[in-house]
């Protein structure tokens, strides 16, 4: 088995997977109709990517287990999704900065990997990047809306911001599998696409009218899962109920 | 459709001879099957009639993302939780453009949303029931989509344009979410002895509550022969009832499960069911706000509106300074 390749299809789809189901928490209770009907696309989009990726990673696996096999039986540290993706909604806004720090890395990750030696992935990139390119369109909208807007917008996304800045370090951050990887062509290192994300932040909060915070310390543990959040524990405890309670079911 | 008991102008029909002039002209166009559109002239309980039934409409397709809602995190593959996911937000969809459709008639959207959170709007009694296995989620698509589906089959054929055109649109949707729903159970319902109870327990629960989305009998109703004049209402509710109870029988027993009414018979002299009517001091009770979810519901739905009172408050701002900024360029 591609060890490495296996890996990266896991931490590409948990990502997915866990900020798809924390999405979809919204589900009835968004500011407005609009903003129903686009978390929950959202949601429906991450969900869809998820099986590609997790798809992927039980062909290369080749051990019987598919996408539904991987989401539902693994325990917490056998996922590999970063820590900002496991983060509660909080407020909209929250929710919403949340959004745009991952879409933002997203949109860089599928572009760099349309480029793949692996043609597999270069294919679900392909699909996925048009999707995320719009997911990115709207987040970025609403945080500089809401940045710029009343003097309470404004205050609680910064504070949504300074929340969840410690968070995005580690979508940044290379080790061996990534090394492996990067040479082999099919992925690149995650610390050459931060560059141009911090150039995209930096012009996003400044039209947001929001301050990046200095401190660029971040936290760690979750795509190679030595050390995921707490709240991992329950969001897989909710999602994973069914199949664990009713293991010989079909559904 | 989810309206239920939707008020008209309370008197009798009038005769052509009661009628102005101008009100003559517009039963002509009806009966004529012309399309009324928003700028046309229109008598005022005709207006007041429909906003009623669309917005109440609307409110039901929001409102019904709360049931649904409650099991997308907990759908049990990726492939429900997608289909879940895309029927959610097909229904906030629909609830969007009813309301746009309410709004031609000369009210606002945020007009509409205070009156349902005051309670003088109503909602579909249906989502007033909780959704408690995966099952209901198959019962929900199956029954309460079906049921819906066959008030609005008729109503794309409405005599206000707007509300005639979301309809066609809308049915499209329904279609497929109740053949999402009706796989469901299917799955259920052949699946292991776990399953099939979740399944037999989910028609037992939601089969009286699906009759009640039709309304009580309304032959003697001055109401509904207004709306069925103005053709705002195309069929009785009796009449729409029957013909549910009479397609999903068969529908049952070909997944094997049992409908709860030990009196269900068909009745080879009319060709139709028999079947018991639901408990209607329990509709009036649910529709007055004593359901076993009302009180969540609107709970609910008033979080979602004052929570998210800062963010059309900062999105509007922003929408403005950015006009300010282009109009000062």
């Amino acid at each position: 088995m591609d060890k490495a390749l296996f890996e990266f299809c896991l931490r590409m789809g948990d990502n997915t997977l866990i900020l798809g189901h924390r999405v979809s928490e919204w589900c009835g209770h968004a500011p407005v109709v609009e903003e129903d009907i686009a978390l929950a696309n959202t949601a429906l989009d991450l969900i869809g990517q998820t099986q590609l990726w997790l798809g992927l990673a039980g062909e290369i696996e080749g051990k019987g287990r598919d996408a539904d096999a991987l989401a539902f039986r693994r325990d917490a540290w056998e996922m590999r999704s970063v820590l900002l993706v496991e983060q509660p909604n909080g407020d909209f806004g929250q929710t919403l900065m949340r959004q745009y720090l991952f879409d933002q890395w997203q949109a860089l990750m599928l572009a760099a990997l349309e480029e793949s030696a692996e043609p597999r992935i270069a294919a679900i990139a392909r699909k996925a990047r048009k999707e995320v390119a719009y997911h990115l369109e709207r987040s970025r909208g609403t945080v500089v809306g809401l940045g710029d807007g009343t003097e309470e917008s404004h205050a609680r996304m910064q504070a949504a911001l300074d929340r969840l800045y410690p968070y995005v370090g580690e979508l940044f951050s290379d080790d061996a599998i990534d090394s492996a990887l990067a040479e082999r062509g099919i992925a690149p290192l995650p610390s050459s696409l931060r560059p141009d994300y911090d150039a995209a932040l930096a012009e996003t909060m400044a039209e947001a009218t929001l301050s990046l915070p200095e401190n660029r310390w971040s936290h760690s543990g979750g795509r190679d899962g030595s050390r995921h959040s707490e709240h991992l524990g329950h969001i897989l405890a909710e999602m994973q109920w069914l199949q664990r309670a009713y293991p010989d079911a079909t559904w | 459709m989810y309206a239920q008991m939707v008020k008209s102008t309370g008197e009798a029909v009038k005769s052509r001879e009661e009628m102005t002039p101008e009100e003559r002209r517009f039963q002509d166009r009806i009966d004529a099957g012309e399309k009324i559109e928003p700028k046309d002239w229109m008598p005022e309980g005709y207006r007041k009639t429909l906003i009623r039934q669309i917005a109440q409409h609307a409110h039901s397709e929001v409102v019904g993302q709360l049931p649904e809602g409650n099991w997308i995190t907990r759908a049990p593959t990726l492939e429900r939780k997608a289909i879940l996911l895309a029927k959610v937000q097909d229904e906030a969809g629909h609830g969007l453009y009813l309301y746009c459709a309410a709004e031609t008639l000369g009210v606002s959207r945020d007009e509409l949303t205070e009156r349902l959170l005051d309670g003088s709007m109503k909602y579909s009694s249906i989502f007033n029931y909780p959704t408690l296995t995966w099952a209901d989620i198959g019962a929900v698509g199956w029954l309460v989509d079906g049921a819906a589906i066959m008030n609005q089959v008729p109503l794309q054929r409405t005599s206000f344009g707007p509300y005639s055109r979301a309809m066609i649109r809308i049915c499209k949707e329904e279609s497929f979410h109740q053949r999402q729903g009706y796989d469901i159970m299917l799955k259920m319902a052949r699946g292991t002895e776990a399953q099939r109870r979740m399944a037999q327990d989910a028609l037992n629960r939601f089969w009286y509550p699906a009759l009640m989305m039709f309304g009580p009998s309304d032959k003697d109703s001055v109401h509904s022969a207004q709306s069925m004049a103005w053709k705002i209402k195309i069929n009785t509710n009796d009449e729409l009832r029957q013909k549910f109870v009479d397609q999903t029988v068969p529908q049952a027993e070909y997944l094997g499960l049992t409908i709860p009414d030990p009196d269900l018979k068909f009745n080879e002299e009319t060709g139709h069911y028999d079947f018991t009517q639901p408990d209607w001091e329990e509709f009036f009770q649910v529709v007055s706000g004593n359901g076993p979810c009302n009180a969540e519901r609107l709970e609910a739905r008033r979080r979602a509106w004052e929570d998210g009172a800062w963010v059309r408050e900062g999105l509007l701002a922003h929408a403005e300074k950015r006009a300010a900024r282009s109009a000062a360029e």
